[in-house]
């Protein structure tokens, strides 16, 4: 394991090291935040020098597959929560809420993140790709069809997160190896253990997707 | 097991009686879509992200619950202040035990009436304040704002203390809760007939089942009438245990759980969360969700118990076991919770021998009550029991394989009068998955691998088990409707927790009425719509549900063939139903499709009802399984590799290959959980406290963890006594040996034993080390 490790070091979006460096930069907008003087009213999110106490909402432009929303949020609350209980898409699932088990997978600008740990008001105008987006109207997209056909799943839960994860995977690499797969999905869990189907969907999808 | 036998997944729940079904089908002898690997029916909703958990439902109006739950494993609640957290923001609603809602309201652990919120807090995570809030961020603020005055007692969460003169009592009383012994035969005397007797204690950790979707619920009164969301194993329990809690009709509760995301035997039943919400709901008059945190479901929900097993065993030189003797211990938590539940009973019944004595202690500590956790105290037995035999064989020279085979079972000797098994497929599973696996050949190869001077040792393993269930039973009620075009509508209560029920069923249905599977609409998991159906547990749902459906399909295609008789104006029992029409058998010429019946058409739709046929008297039905495994473990760093694994699983009909081999690859994962990652850490010295309460601290197998290859081999054993589909559970025995099975090979690569589970890169380490100094 810790040589598929050193491996994926490399590999930008995969590994939970490089999803917390990310974060870093949002957990201290919230710690900044939190010394401030009250500010009351919605401002846009994004404005330069606005430092903002935590229960202020904001007004958050976001660009979901494809479609912008506006929502106006808490700064604290994580695109996971913006998505699920706001905007009432609820593909993306909650499983841990703390960058453990990758339910919550989405795409930011093709790099799968963890929505749990990613705050809305970070997102602001980025590409946000969700399992919802993956879908040609109402015909699955490749990677969801490979799911479909080698039973990748069981109860189905942190199966938007897997498909994301290798969605995000063969954005980066068409044809991944055994191993890459492996290290792709590595930041998912799936407590129904349906890891081997996952790898084979994975390697279905490189082919679904180049013919 | 029996019909007769008490089975945890009914525990607690009323189960009503239903009828004998008039008639019973012969067996498949050939089946066209039974059997075949049909992509699941409800793989869309699933990968599209548009099938709705509980966790997903989004209702008008609708607000957030949060608990508080005590942080020390034993205290009592001297005073409660919600003042601060009254006037914050978005706080709709608080309840603790002084509020009127909560007063009289009682929660049962197994027979033990407790109140809702106990002033006496004996875990950590047990239930002090609920709130309802306008976001779930306010709710978790409005939670912890709630001053609580705690008197800290002292705890015991070390059960291998707990039954110290010294040791704080958990309950008041002693904390040894209850003493199980069982023995036949002449103990004595089969050690005597022994020509080798060993004895090892081993141990299994305690396991959390942490499914996917957190616990949790959404619930919505229409003033009286209680709808609840659940993310739930079985409906049913939900509204029986909702009602009595709250004092309701069963009509006034209605519970849903057409999704969840995985139980594991931790959502069998609701949790005082689902009551909490309830009240909630009612108080605040808005829907409430109540999710609980990742953190919450490692503290209350449930576990598989810990586990410390003494085992003496005694073989003669051909291989004959002689006699077993089995002492085990384990925790139920701070409630009666079934610690020790089942954890002998591969030791009484899994291999003949004439001399058996068991004793199981279930013992009081202040954590979390247990839960049935897939095959309850089996992957605990296998772990002591499988070793055993090894390290027996070992000892007498014979192949692992082989003395296991020496040693099969063609009768239940645990049970009263040794009733035979329908079908002991163990000798296939060892004979054939030994063959498949180049069982002999590897050895070879690895003892050679292993002679040369490398870091990298290589070893297989083999583990076998029966599960004392997977045969389901009545009661059952499955409906089926022919809509007028000749499309169907299947409704059955029973929930789909990801093993693919709704898939399997759908083929039963196809298989009988000759229809495609995807005209079958499915309808299932309402306590309002659909019939009643034991929670989704105990590897029993494919057979209690299948043999069900395939009686329905009967019942649907004896009213069409009464009414095809009125039409055609022959006899009834001169009509056969050939693929969508019905014969007269006088000349097949006279025929009548189905779509085209008067009857049907000016009805609209027919329905059969099937009930669930009773278990065959005095014969056993029970799954059988073998596991092999290889790994490599590096010696110089303690980490262990699992290269390949192979389950051999005797569970009678294959219904469908995908989800049938997709069961036996999670169930080996879960296995490898248990043997290898997997372990509550409680703070015995210091605080009592759980130290690791989320999947970074407790650690699953990943996607980089997981055997290389994985391989199903079914052994499809023709079972016209078990039920009418020949199909057994599959679900349990699938994780049963997979442990056992990893420490033998283990044993192998290295030559130690490792009598404590989990088996982590540190205690190679400890172990060899061990060794190497002598």
């Amino acid at each position: 394991m810790s040589k598929d490790d050193q491996d994926n070091r490399h590999c930008e979006g995969y590994t939970r090291r490089g999803f917390i460096q990310f974060i870093g930069v949002g957990a201290g907008v919230v710690g900044a935040s939190l010394i401030s003087q009250p500010f009351n009213g919605p401002v846009l999110a994004n404005e330069d020098d606005q430092v903002l106490p935590a229960a202020s909402m904001v007004k958050v432009r976001l660009k979901i597959n494809g479609n912008r929303y506006e929502v106006l949020a808490e700064p604290r609350w994580s695109l996971l929560y913006v998505l699920r209980e706001i905007i009432g898409q609820t593909g993306t699932k909650l499983g841990c809420d703390r960058g453990e088990c990758g339910a919550c997978t989405v795409l930011i600008d093709d790099l799968p993140r963890y929505a749990c740990l990613t705050l809305a008001v970070e997102v602001e105008n980025r590409e946000i790709t969700t399992v919802e987006g993956l879908m040609n109207g109402e015909e699955l997209g490749p990677v969801q069809t490979a799911f479909a056909e080698n039973d990748a799943f069981q109860c189905g839960y942190c199966t938007p997160g897997q498909v994301m994860a290798v969605e995000g995977l063969l954005r980066k690499v068409e044809s991944p190896s055994a191993d890459e797969i492996r290290s792709g999905c590595s930041g998912n869990l799936c407590r129904c253990g349906a890891y081997q189907n996952i790898f084979a969907a994975a390697d279905q999808a490189a082919r679904l997707k180049k013919s | 097991m029996t019909t007769k036998d008490k089975i945890y997944y009914r525990e607690g729940l009323p189960v009503p009686e239903t009828p004998d079904p008039e008639n019973s089908p012969e067996f498949w002898r050939q089946t066209d879509v039974v059997g075949k690997p049909l992509p699941r029916v409800d793989a869309y909703e699933r990968v599209s992200g548009t099938a709705v958990y509980p966790s997903d439902i989004l209702l008008p109006n609708m607000i957030y619950g949060a608990m508080l739950r005590s942080p020390h494993p034993n205290a009592k609640v001297k005073g409660i202040d919600t003042s601060a957290a009254e006037k914050m923001d978005g706080v709709r609603a608080i309840i603790t035990g002084q509020s009127a809602e909560a007063k009289n309201v009682k929660w049962k652990y197994r027979d033990q009436q407790v109140p809702l919120f106990a002033s006496h807090c004996r875990f950590e995570g047990e239930a002090v304040a609920a709130v309802a809030a306008d976001t779930r961020y306010q709710a978790a603020d409005a939670a912890r704002a709630i001053k609580v005055d705690y008197e800290i007692l002292d705890f015991a969460v070390d059960y291998e203390h707990a039954l110290d003169a010294s040791a704080a009592k958990v309950g008041g009383k002693g904390n040894l809760l209850n003493e199980e012994r069982y023995g036949r035969g002449d103990l004595d005397k089969g050690f005597a007939e022994a020509d080798v007797v060993l004895e090892e204690t081993y141990r299994t950790p305690c396991e959390l089942h942490t499914p996917m979707e957190p616990h949790g619920c959404v619930a919505n009164w229409e003033r009286d009438r209680l709808t609840v969301w659940e993310s739930s194993q079985g409906v049913y329990a939900v509204q029986s245990r909702i009602a009595e809690a709250l004092d309701l009709p069963l009509s006034k509760v209605r519970a849903v759980g057409h999704y969840m995301g995985g139980g594991f035997g931790s959502k069998l039943w609701p949790g005082k969360y689902t009551v909490l919400c309830c009240l909630l709901a009612k108080k605040t008059a808005r829907p409430v969700k109540m999710m609980l945190s990742r953190e919450e479901t490692y503290l209350c929900v449930g576990n598989r118990p810990a586990s410390t097993m003494r085992i003496k065993a005694g073989v003669k030189k051909d291989g004959t076991l002689t006699a077993l003797e089995f002492d085990c211990s384990g925790p139920s938590g701070a409630y009666p919770a079934g610690g020790v539940q089942l954890v002998d009973w591969l030791v009484r019944d899994l291999y003949r021998c004439a001399n058996v004595r068991t004793s199981s202690k279930d013992i009081l500590i202040n954590a979390g009550p247990a839960r049935p956790f897939r095959a309850p105290g089996h992957p605990q037995g296998a772990w002591a029991l499988e070793q055993m035999v090894d390290a027996l064989a070992e000892k007498i020279d014979m192949d692992p394989v082989a003395l296991r085979l020496k040693n099969i079972p063609l009768e239940s000797q645990a049970r009263e009068g040794a009733p035979p098994y329908t079908t002991t497929g163990l000798r296939q599973c060892l004979e054939r998955g030994a063959e498949q696996f180049d069982w002999r050949e590897s050895i070879k190869r690895i003892n050679g691998h292993n002679g040369r001077d490398n870091h990298l040792k290589r070893g297989i393993g083999v583990g076998a088990c029966l599960w004392i269930a997977g045969d389901g039973g009545p009661p059952s009620t499955v409906i089926i409707k022919l809509y007028k075009d000749g499309s169907v509508n299947l409704n059955m209560g029973a929930s789909d927790i990801g093993t693919g029920t709704k898939t399997v069923m759908a083929q039963v249905a196809a298989e009988e009425l000759g229809v495609h599977p995807s005209v079958i609409q499915i309808e299932h998991a309402d306590t309002a719509t659909t019939q009643f159906a034991t929670p989704s547990g105990g590897s029993k749902t494919v057979p209690t549900e299948a043999p069900t459906v395939r009686n329905a399909a009967i019942s649907l295609k004896q009213a069409l063939i009464t009414m095809a008789a009125e039409d055609l104006k022959v006899d009834r029992d001169e009509l056969n139903y050939i693929g969508d029409e019905i014969v007269w058998s006088g000349d097949d010429s006279k025929k009548i499709r189905i779509t085209e019946l008067s009857t049907l058409q000016k009805r609209g739709e027919v329905i059969g009802v099937g009930y669930r046929g009773p278990n065959p008297e005095d014969k056993v039905v029970n799954p059988f399984a073998a596991q092999f495994c290889e790994l490599e473990v590096n010696t110089l760093s303690g980490e262990i590799r699992i290269l390949r694994f192979l389950g051999a699983h005797d569970s009678g009909r294959v219904l469908n290959r995908l989800t049938f081999d997709n069961q036996v690859y999670g169930g080996i994962v879960m296995g490898v959980g248990l043997g290898l990652t997997e372990n509550r850490q409680l703070d015995e010295n210091q605080t009592g406290k759980l130290c690791n309460r989320n999947w970074h601290d407790y650690k699953l197998p990943t996607a980089l963890d997981v055997p290389l290859v994985m391989s199903s081999l079914p052994i499809e054993l023709d079972d016209p006594e078990s039920n009418n589909t020949g199909a057994k559970g599959l679900g349990e025995p699938v994780t049963i040996p997979t442990a056992a099975a990893i420490a033998n090979a283990l044993y192998m690569a290295t030559g130690v034993r490792f009598t404590r589970a989990p088996v982590t890169p540190m205690a190679v380490i400890r172990e060899l080390s061990k060794k190497e100094k002598g």
